[in-house]
């Protein structure tokens, strides 16, 4: 039964995922301006032998089925503003970066967002929820282009622990992760508090300590997993945007991910990265949803009903 | 409604919120600034694009209660302008998250099988497509124009909210109270109404906070990239992304704007939490 769930979804993806080839390149397609009309004014001829050479000149629908034909054998194409580069060069050789610093990030907002959550919950209205409810709301209010600056001005211009910017050893990771962490802890921990406040008021959390668990085990235990579906939903999303990267924090780090190649593509009109780079969000979108939907199932048995039927 | 003495659900919960001194307040402060920004152009001390290049930035004075910025335009006068485009877009994405996103996630997951799959990946395809195309091409085809950006948030708002919407409807489906209301022949519009809306109040007023700032701090991007809102025109996104970037030397111009954001949520958090108390179904018990 499990499997032949995660069969179809699997199997679902491969449509949703041309779907999404086909919008994009149309939608590209379709935008104004070209790669090649960018800096350098360059004669007609030489314009003309280029997109020749890239096949631009080909009617629209033969362009798409000969990428959707290279697609299959898992070739990108070749970039078009990086002359002599491959998509999947360039791309493969940025996805590491975006998805550690991304995962860091990821890490550190579970860490902090739902036993957060979950400890304001736990003491609705009283300074244990106030002080740190106060807190996320900072985060949700203070965007990552002010809380990034913020930490360069304080912890590497200020304090000089850490590198303001750059990449290539751990100690570049702490303050994009920082920023990134805590600007998904904020939502994850109000999220998450919500909904167990809701749980906390259940006839089964009553049992529970009726029957003398330790508090932090009818908190985390009991009412967490009957409040986490949203947490978890929201999570899928959450965690794609940020294994795929994030422009404005890989822009004030000078971090060499995929957000920042994501809007420099669209900016060059290099079709074929713009394709690469939606394709590799789509893909990272479906798989960690269809990972959020698995999570769902397994923590509450009323969706896993819901899927099997 | 005949009788005079039983009270429904609704009028219980509206009475509750009016008890709730925080709350009222609240929705009053975001009235008031709501107002004050609408009617920026006839009460804003300056017209908001007016410069003074030979003032330049100077911090808080009589003159300016606010301070001005790089050239000389009146802060204060530039966040009532800016809260206008702000407000406007935040108040799209609520309005386009609740009435679509909750009706499209309950009917997906009311729907169950084929039918929410197919809906959900709609969703999956819609939020894969890259927006910042999308706001490029819509410009050129309706010409650069401020409701672009409406329309660019009120197309996105949704898609997480049915999402959530749509895996609480699943849990929620089958839960014996629906299921026997189901059984008695209640109307699909009644089990809306009765039971879903109720259970679903508390996740939607959270996820309704949460997305206001996010759209917000969205048009903030689209306009930084330049596709949104154009000089001299602002907002306070664009504004705290402006002073943001000059704070070490003048830090006047990121805090006016970040902090009428955070008691403009702050507010807006204060309502939904108050709305969510008032109607939540179990509250009585307490």
């Amino acid at each position: 039964m499990r499997y032949g769930y995660l069969f179809t979804r699997l199997a679902e993806m491969l449509p949703v995922l041309l779907i999404v080839v086909v919008a994009t390149f149309f939608l590209a397609h379709a935008v104004p301006g070209g790669p090649f009309e960018k800096d350098r004014r360059m004669p007609p001829e030489v314009k003309k032998r280029l997109e020749e050479y890239y096949g631009l000149d080909q009617p629209l629908h033969r362009q798409l089925v000969t990428y959707v034909g290279n697609l299959c054998r898992g070739d990108l194409g070749p970039s078009l503003k990086y002359p002599g580069w491959s998509v999947n060069e360039i791309i493969g050789s940025r996805i590491p970066v975006s998805v550690q610093l991304g995962l860091a990030a990821l890490l550190l907002a579970i860490l902090i967002g739902i036993p957060v959550g979950v400890l304001a919950a736990s003491r609705p209205n009283t300074w244990l929820d106030r002080v740190p409810m106060g807190f996320t709301l900072l985060g949700i209010c203070v965007p990552s282009f002010v809380l990034g600056p913020l930490f360069a001005l304080v912890f590497a211009l200020g304090l000089g622990w850490f590198p303001p910017c750059g990449w290539g050893s751990p100690i570049h990771f702490v303050l994009p992760a920082l920023t990134l962490g805590l600007v998904t802890a904020a939502p994850l921990a109000r999220l998450t508090r919500g909904k167990v406040i809701e749980a906390g008021n259940q006839d089964y959390v009553r049992t529970a300590r009726a029957k003398g668990l330790p508090e932090g085990r009818v908190w985390f235990v009991h009412a967490l997993r009957n409040g986490i579906l949203p947490v978890v939903t929201y999570l899928g999303p959450a965690a794609a945007g940020l294994v795929s990267g994030s422009f404005v924090v890989e822009s004030l780090f000078d971090v060499p991910g995929l957000g920042r190649l994501f809007v420099s593509s669209i900016i060059n009109r290099d079709f074929t990265l713009i394709l690469g780079t939606t394709l590799v969000y789509a893909a990272a979108l479906l798989v960690l949803n269809l990972v959020a939907d698995l999570a769902k199932a397994a923590l509450d048995p009323r969706v896993a009903r819901g899927a099997d039927r | 409604m005949s009788a005079p003495t039983a009270l429904g659900p609704t009028e219980t919960g509206w009475q509750r919120f009016r008890k709730d001194r925080a709350a009222v307040f609240a929705g009053w402060f975001l009235v008031a600034i709501a107002v004050a920004c609408v009617l920026s152009p006839w009460i804003a001390p300056y017209p908001y694009q007016k410069q003074d290049l030979a003032l330049g930035a100077v911090g808080p004075c009589a003159g300016h209660w606010l301070g001005t910025d790089i050239l000389g335009r009146d802060v204060l006068s530039r966040l009532l302008q800016g809260g206008a485009v702000s407000l406007g877009v935040g108040l799209v994405a609520t309005v386009v998250a609740l009435a679509f996103g909750v009706l499209y996630g309950v009917v997906a997951g009311q729907a169950g099988g084929l039918v929410e799959r197919a809906m959900m990946r709609t969703v999956d395809i819609l939020s894969t497509l890259p927006l910042t195309l999308i706001v490029i091409l819509c410009m050129v085809v309706f010409g650069q124009n401020i409701w672009m950006i409406f329309l660019a948030v009120g197309g996105v708002s949704w898609l997480t909210m049915s999402r959530i919407i749509c895996t609480e409807t699943v849990s929620l489906k089958n839960r014996q109270f629906v299921e026997v209301s189901v059984a008695l022949g209640q109307s699909k519009v009644g089990v809306f109404t009765h039971h879903y809306l109720p259970n679903l109040a508390g996740i939607i007023a959270i996820y309704a906070t949460l997305t206001v700032p996010g759209v917000m701090m969205l048009e903030a991007f689209v306009s930084f990239l330049g596709l949104g809102v154009q000089a001299p025109m602002t907002s306070w996104g664009l504004m705290i992304k402006d002073g943001a970037d000059i704070m070490e030397e003048c830090p006047w111009l990121l805090v006016a704007p970040s902090v009428v954001f955070a008691l403009t949520l702050l507010s807006l958090n204060f309502v939904g939490d108050g709305l969510r108390d008032a109607f939540d179904p179990r509250a009585s018990k307490k």
